[in-house]
């Protein structure tokens, strides 16, 4: 199990390392292609700046909001109150504030830059269908994402994306609209340039395309990391499966949850059965590993 | 000249390892220490829930005196038991005498559907778990603690300035295969 937990984090670190590595290669392409417009990264390293911190400041609040979560009274939710209560004690955290969303299908998310700033959301269809037990190994996974500082991770990673987008966006209008007088006159570099200007556009075009599948894919990671590290706190892994197999016969979707915020919970809140229409960009675009993998790398526990 | 700084730099990193290799053993050894309170807490709380159940068994369930009188007992003897393994022991037999208590008050439909009841239960379950929890939380805080000792180059500070390493919290063999409670 703590292998496993290691592995993951390698791969997290692996990632971010590429992300970075994808950011320095989209800097480099447009230095080649405009000789060096300082003035346009500046512009738009203020403006990741200025958002990240704004994302970093704001998160749990605009997330809470967006998807109408209200605090959860701690008597008429004592046994979600009391359970969160028990895991914090496990895991020495102190304890986040809890919120409840009014919809029908069970599912939950935790949100905070730190543990001191922490939230933890919950469907009442969670609270109405899992049993003691179950719920437990739901909230331990909510509580892991505080721990293992994922909300820090994905701002990171948002901002990375953001950035990323920004600047081949900028580019490309400035290429199309500004670029290519003065393109014309200092051309002169050969067959060789040609080439290289065509490689860079490439991969101005598809650098937003390609960070929004590492955010993905370090978004999964972390699903996996804090179903082990969950486990980890409530020595239980048979709690945490059940709840995912009760998640999985169930196909309802939470009527607030949207892209935007779909890496928050512990489920896929989107369409993903394969009928329904948009299903399968859905999953391509998945936040979280199939619900199958995950039931099996716990069960391998 | 340039042997000074680098001589320099050399003592002032010994001294930065020193004082955060230090500092580290402090902090996991008062987590111990706190971890081990908690554990204290959640025993107290425990022991504050159990005449509140009683008396409101008490009223539906009058006859069943011995079930009433083995719980408070097992109370009265966990509160005043001394020394951990004593203490451990106590909190056992009293965990036995609620469950019966539990099993009795299955057979009582109207108790079963009293508010207060259904919280204080409610209320007992968590407890339990925390004081599970409280456990885990002080044992793994030994390991950390008890790592950090014997690995290097803590290990050296931790001889120089007595810090010792702690011991688990050990559960018997039958309160370790006691199956959960699902309420």
């Amino acid at each position: 199990m703590y292998e496993q937990i290691a592995a993951n984090k390698r791969r997290t670190v692996l990632i971010i390392a590429a992300f970075v590595l994808l950011v320095v290669a989209v800097v480099e392409a447009i230095n080649y292609l405009t000789g060096g417009g300082i003035i346009g990264l500046v512009i738009a390293g203020v403006i990741a700046l200025v958002g990240s911190v704004g994302a970093y400041y704001n998160s749990d609040k605009v997330a809470l909001a967006m998807s109408r979560a209200h605090p959860a009274d701690p008597r008429e939710y004592a046994r979600y109150h009391n359970i969160v209560e028990g895991l914090c004690i496990a895991s020495g955290l102190p304890k986040p504030r809890l919120y409840i969303v009014d919809d029908p299908a069970p599912n939950a998310f935790a949100t905070g830059r730190n543990p001191q700033h922490a939230a933890v959301a919950v469907t009442t269809g969670l609270l109405e269908k899992m049993n003691r037990v179950e719920l437990e190994g739901v909230l331990a996974h909510e509580l892991s994402h505080i721990r293992n500082y994922d909300i820090l991770v994905s701002t990171i990673t948002v901002t990375l994306v953001g950035v990323v987008a920004l600047l081949s966006d900028f580019f490309l209008r400035f290429m199309f609209w500004g670029g290519r007088r003065d393109r014309n006159d200092s051309n002169d570099s050969g067959p060789l340039g040609a080439i290289l200007a065509i490689l860079g556009i490439v991969l101005l075009v598809l650098a937003p395309l390609v960070a929004r599948l590492m955010q993905l894919a370090l978004s999964r990671r972390r699903e996996s990391l804090a179903d082990a590290s969950g486990v980890t706190m409530t020595r239980y892994p048979p709690g945490l499966i059940s709840a995912l197999k009760k998640l999985q016969e169930d196909s309802s979707v939470v009527h607030t949850a949207s892209k935007a915020t779909a890496h928050l919970w512990i489920e896929e809140p989107l369409e993903t059965e394969p009928s329904k229409p948009g299903a399968r960009i859905n999953r391509l675009f998945s936040t979280h590993p199939p619900l199958e993998e995950r039931i099996k790398a716990l069960e391998s526990m | 000249m340039i042997a000074v700084i680098i001589i320099v730099a050399i003592v002032v990193l010994l001294i930065l390892i020193f004082v955060v290799q230090y500092n580290g053993l402090v902090r996991l050894r008062n987590r111990i220490d706190n971890a081990w309170s908690q554990i204290d807490v959640q025993l107290q709380r425990r022991h504050d829930l159990v005449p509140n159940l009683v008396e409101t068994v008490k009223g539906y369930a009058a006859h069943e005196k011995d079930t009433f009188e083995r719980v408070v007992q097992a109370r009265n003897q966990a509160v005043s038991a001394q020394g951990a393994e004593a203490q451990a022991q106590a909190e056992n037999v009293l965990t036995g005498a609620l469950r019966q208590l539990f099993a009795v008050a299955e057979a009582y439909p109207d108790l079963k559907a009293n508010q207060n009841f259904l919280e204080l239960q409610e209320q007992l379950t968590s407890t339990e778990d925390r004081v599970a929890y409280a456990r885990q939380f002080y044992n793994d805080s030994v390991v950390k603690y008890n790592n950090k000792i014997q690995s290097i180059p803590s290990n050296i500070l931790a001889g120089m300035f007595n810090f010792h390493e702690r011991e688990y919290f050990e559960v018997e063999e039958d309160a370790r295969t006691v199956p959960r409670v699902q309420f």
